[in-house]
């Protein structure tokens, strides 16, 4: 059995907690192991890069360095996560000042970096590691009436990830086609939810979030998938100021890929966590 | 910002050394190979919103009115989704720019005041600093103490689902040992 080094970040044990009941079940459903990082700490987000760039740094580099002690390849499912570990990872190789300074903050609490860790998003491991032929002989139930709007937003794909286009993507596109979704073209798959912004300025974040459910509507999507715990948020939570504020309907559940393979899998809702969506699980397409 | 619109730059509002030091962060090296193209302006999301659009943040950034660009709003309303960046045609990491001057507007305490974005920044900061990992639901409340506390009524509907769901962890989250990540962060201060 495969394991990975699960870092599930701040977000998954609050606002993201069916991607991690999901993660969890679809990763055990394929026989992969998720061994959670002994003591992880918060990756920092963007909020700590635009204080203090080298503490941010080392902040991530503690995570990485408990990784590598451990020899597997890092899993981070949360695009912000995702984001802030790699980008410590290039910063430290191409900045050895800074490198220099991070090794100096880790060495007081006893810890080394050799810059070994792999990080990896879930969304990369299971289309090229496991393949979408394995995926495919795990279907009992294909999602045959779904019509997925594959939505990737930023971080997952930009600037560090390596196993996607960062413009236009295509990963999540297969993975859901392979579940047996019709997967919609949706040109707005790359583009920004906000971020942390639809939490500190929301007329800002609203108008962008009411801008992808109207275009993933438009499409005719039923439903959508996202790779981030802060994109299912801000999609999800403020359907309702949307509606008010543009005075037109654009709801649609919000799900975790991970949600959508577990189901395909023959998993149950609960198992991945679907309750605890606010558009659960009854308004989604009926099973075939 | 002063007085809206109408200010005339001077040769006075100019730190000379200020394109500088910006280019020797991390990320502002190609600063000098801008063209001017707007590409980062207009893949943007938020460039509609910002009082300054990227481009003219560099342009101003380069001709050194530091002024003008850290008490903008452009660098906050930068959400990090680095589209500016990959798509930049002379390879200007355009984010990390961001980066480098809401650090500086920090530093220098000139960003827009009474502006959320660097509070919550702040806020976050001194939370993973205390207790390693960060609490969402506790830091929004804070947020919300600290600049608009009638935001909390309009929050609700919202906190009551996210209850109801089990998405919102009410307790302060913390790594086993909080004084590590502070051994880590003072250690980094002293050399």
């Amino acid at each position: 059995m495969t394991a990975y080094a699960y870092y599930p970040g701040c977000s998954l044990s609050g606002l993201g907690k069916p991607y991690d009941e999901s993660l969890r079940a679809v990763f055990g459903h394929l026989g992969l192991g998720l061994e959670e990082i002994p003591d992880w700490n918060c990756c920092g987000a963007t909020s700590y890069m635009s204080v203090s760039e080298d503490k941010a740094v080392a902040l991530a580099a503690r995570n990485l360095a408990i990784a590598e002690k451990r020899g597997a390849e890092v899993v981070a499912p949360c695009a912000a996560c995702f984001l802030v570990l790699t980008k410590a990872q290039h910063m430290m190789a191409e900045y050895p000042a800074l490198a220099a300074k991070v090794h100096t903050g880790l060495r007081a609490a006893g810890l080394t970096y050799e810059g070994r860790a792999v990080v990896r998003h879930p969304l990369d491991i299971l289309v090229n590691d496991v393949g979408l032929d394995a995926i495919r002989a795990k279907v009992t139930r294909p999602l045959a009436g779904y019509r997925v709007a594959p939505y990737y937003g930023c971080q997952v794909v930009r600037p560090y990830g390596t196993f996607d286009d960062p413009l236009r993507p295509q990963t999540l596109d297969r993975l859901m086609a392979a579940v047996g979704a019709h997967v919609v073209d949706y040109p707005l798959k790359a583009h920004c939810c906000g971020g942390s912004l639809t939490g500190t300025m929301e007329e800002i974040g609203v108008r962008l979030n009411f801008l992808l459910l109207k275009e993933a509507k438009a499409r005719t999507a039923n439903v959508l998938a996202t790779v981030c715990p802060l994109c299912q948020y801000n999609l999800e939570a403020y359907q309702g100021k949307m509606r008010h504020t543009f005075n037109e309907d654009v709801s649609l559940p919000i799900v975790y890929f991970t949600q959508l393979l577990g189901l395909a899998f023959g998993l149950s809702p609960a198992s991945v966590g679907l309750q605890r969506n606010f558009v659960t699980a009854e308004p989604l397409p009926a099973m075939a | 910002m002063r007085n809206g619109t109408t200010h005339c730059r001077y040769a006075e509002d100019v730190n000379p050394a200020f394109p500088a030091e910006i280019m020797a962060k991390p990320g502002g090296e190609a600063l000098r190979d801008c063209i001017q193209c707007g590409t980062c302006s207009g893949a943007c999301p938020m460039s509609v919103h910002m009082d300054l659009t990227p481009r003219r943040v560099i342009a101003l950034t380069r001709a050194g009115l530091e002024r003008d660009v850290l008490e903008s709003a452009t660098p906050w309303l930068c959400a990090s989704c680095y589209e500016c960046q990959v798509r930049c045609p002379r390879d200007i990491k355009v984010t990390e720019v961001m980066y480098a001057l809401k650090r500086r507007a920090i530093e220098k305490g000139m960003y827009p005041k009474r502006f959320p974005i660097p509070v919550l920044a702040k806020a976050f900061y001194n939370m993973v600093a205390t207790h390693g990992r960060n609490s969402e639901s506790r830091l929004l409340i804070e947020l919300a103490f600290r600049t608009n506390p009638f935001s909390l009524l309009k929050m609700a509907p919202i906190g009551i689902k996210l209850l109801r769901t089990g998405r919102m962890a009410l307790g302060q989250d913390h790594t086993k040992n909080p004084k590590e990540i502070k051994a880590i962060l003072d250690a980094m201060e002293e050399s």
